[in-house]
């Protein structure tokens, strides 16, 4: 039993980095309508980031972090502004391979700056684990850290959507970007913030990512990018909820198939999950009816 | 009278097709001018380039005296110009609260836009009825509402208004043009896109007719719908 609840605490805190890194999938895919392929990528130059920050210049975590959450942003504007905005009114292929395009572009920056081998990844987190249970189950630092910044970036993100006016211009561009522009709406920049607020939540998932599985390459981030992405699916893509919803389950599934039924298999057995719950329900878990415009 | 609006020699394509061929009318200050014709006629092509969603291939929108064919769509709110698109487009998962402060989003002073907000709900009761309700479980005449409402929340000078009657049922489309005078009474000049020939030519005071993307008659709206080029193409109930 106290097994169990580590399994699950910590399959809760893995989805938690999942779901951080979903909510960027599905905040660009609802606004803008494209996947960003590359997003999963922007997490591994945040942990880079703090790599070089930390491990090599020696500075403090916190401005490690910070420094991610910068590099990342920029970043993650610079593409859309570069990759993505010349597109707007191309096909959803042409921009689904560029985005693809970007995700190597970023993998192979790394390898030529960073190298090949693996660089051991130094934890910024530093608090101490807590002992539950008369000490038959020990969560640690990085796990309370993970969920609890799951949980407080969601409100954020709730809070801003729903309080602020870039919030509303946000929901107005996701449903129709005409009729947001006749609302004075910059749709561009609205685009923009989005792609800035999701790279800037892709480096948070980064650090939190390298300091629960201390190794980094170039790939650090791909796999998690495309296990959120399938998260971001799961829960029914363009909805924030979802993405919450769908990390978690996503997270706790892999951990408790790793533990009970073979490591080697989780992978495939999530996504078995993945596609009986697609073929149930299309949309996702918490995905919108899509409706024929008329 | 002075011009709010001139348009001069605008010409549009889609692709190969010349969809607006050398079109150009001017509104007056004040004025209720309307745009009549047949379904592809070019009248929303129209109004969607004036405000900067469609880019013309050449030619000229002057508003307010400033040329504005250059600038982008979501500046010209600011500017005064608000435009009710055809098919009323309202933001339908977002409550009617919401969609009419979007209306407002370029205001910047909160007690100003709630004084707009109390005007637009005296003036469509069922809007503040519905407040919290979603927009698209609204009836289509209620969804016109509010588009219209959503577009004073702005306190326009112009309002471009694309179809307001499309598919509604009569008593509705009595109370819009009702609806539509008192706007203009309040100030506001309106520039009216209709296939309804008969209730927009009864409430304009100039009128153009266009056809296949040319502007074919233009006149006194009373005296347009005497004529009997008129009478035979467009108001035979």
């Amino acid at each position: 039993m106290s097994s169990f609840l580590t399994y699950l605490i910590n399959g809760i805190s893995l989805g938690s980095v999942y779901a951080i890194i979903a909510l960027g999938y599905t905040m660009v895919y609802g606004i803008a309508k494209m996947l960003n392929f590359a997003h999963g990528d922007v997490i591994m130059v945040g942990g880079y980031t703090v790599f070089v920050i930390c491990s090599t210049l020696g500075l403090p975590p916190f401005v490690g972090i910070l420094s991610a959450v910068v590099v990342c942003t920029v970043l993650g504007v610079v593409i859309e502004r570069v990759a993505y905005k010349p597109l707007r009114e191309a096909s959803s292929l042409s921009v689904l391979i560029t985005a693809i395009g970007v995700s190597y572009f970023l993998q192979n920056a790394a390898l030529i700056i960073f190298g090949a081998d693996t660089k051991s990844f130094q934890n910024v987190i530093n608090v101490p684990s807590l002992t539950l249970m008369d000490g038959q189950v020990t969560v640690s630092g990085v796990t309370m850290v993970t969920i609890l910044s799951c949980a407080l970036i969601l409100i954020g993100l709730t809070t801003f959507i729903n309080k602020t006016k870039t919030g509303q211009a946000m929901l107005a561009v996701s449903e129709d970007k005409g009729a947001a522009t006749l609302m004075g709406i910059n749709v561009n920049r609205t685009i923009a913030v989005t792609f800035a607020i999701g790279s800037a939540l892709a480096a948070i998932a980064g650090v939190l990512l390298c300091s629960a599985y201390p190794v980094l390459s170039s790939t650090t981030g791909a796999m998690p990018g495309i296990k959120a992405f399938t998260a971001a699916v799961f829960g029914g893509i363009g909805s924030i909820p979802g993405a919450l919803i769908g990390g978690i389950i996503m997270g706790v599934i892999e951990n408790l198939s790793k533990a009970y039924i073979s490591s080697q298999l989780s992978d495939a057995i999530v996504f078995a999950v993945l596609i009986v719950v697609l073929l149930v329900k299309p949309t996702g878990l918490m995905g919108k009816q899509i409706q024929e415009k008329v | 009278m002075e011009n709010i609006l001139e348009v001069k020699d605008l010409n549009v394509y889609y692709g190969v097709i010349h969809a607006i061929k050398d079109v150009s009318f001017h509104v007056g200050k004040g004025e209720i001018v309307t745009l009549i014709g047949a379904n592809g006629a070019g009248k929303t092509t129209t109004l969607q380039t004036i405000t900067g969603l469609i880019q013309a291939k050449s030619g000229h929108v002057s508003y307010d005296g400033k040329d504005i064919s250059k600038t982008p769509g979501y500046k010209l709110v600011a500017e005064g110009i608000a435009h009710v698109p055809e098919g009323r487009r309202v933001f339908a998962d977002l409550s009617v609260y919401q969609n009419l402060m979007l209306g407002a989003y370029t205001r910047k002073d909160k007690d100003e836009v709630a004084k707009t907000l109390q005007m637009v709900y005296d003036r469509f009761p069922r809007l503040l009825e519905r407040k919290e309700q979603r927009a698209g479980t609204l009836s289509g005449g209620e969804q016109q509402m509010l588009a219209m409402g959503r577009a004073l929340m702005s306190k326009p000078k112009l309002m471009l208004l694309d179809e307001p009657s499309m598919g509604l049922s009569p008593i509705y489309v009595n109370e819009i043009f009702d609806i539509i005078q008192k706007i203009n009474q309040d100030g506001v000049t309106v520039l009216l896109v209709e296939q309804n020939a008969n209730k927009a030519l009864s409430i304009a005071n100039r009128a153009y007719v266009l056809e296949t993307g040319s502007v074919v008659l233009e006149g006194d709206a009373h005296e347009l719908m005497e004529n009997p080029q008129v009478k035979a193409a467009y108001l035979s109930e």
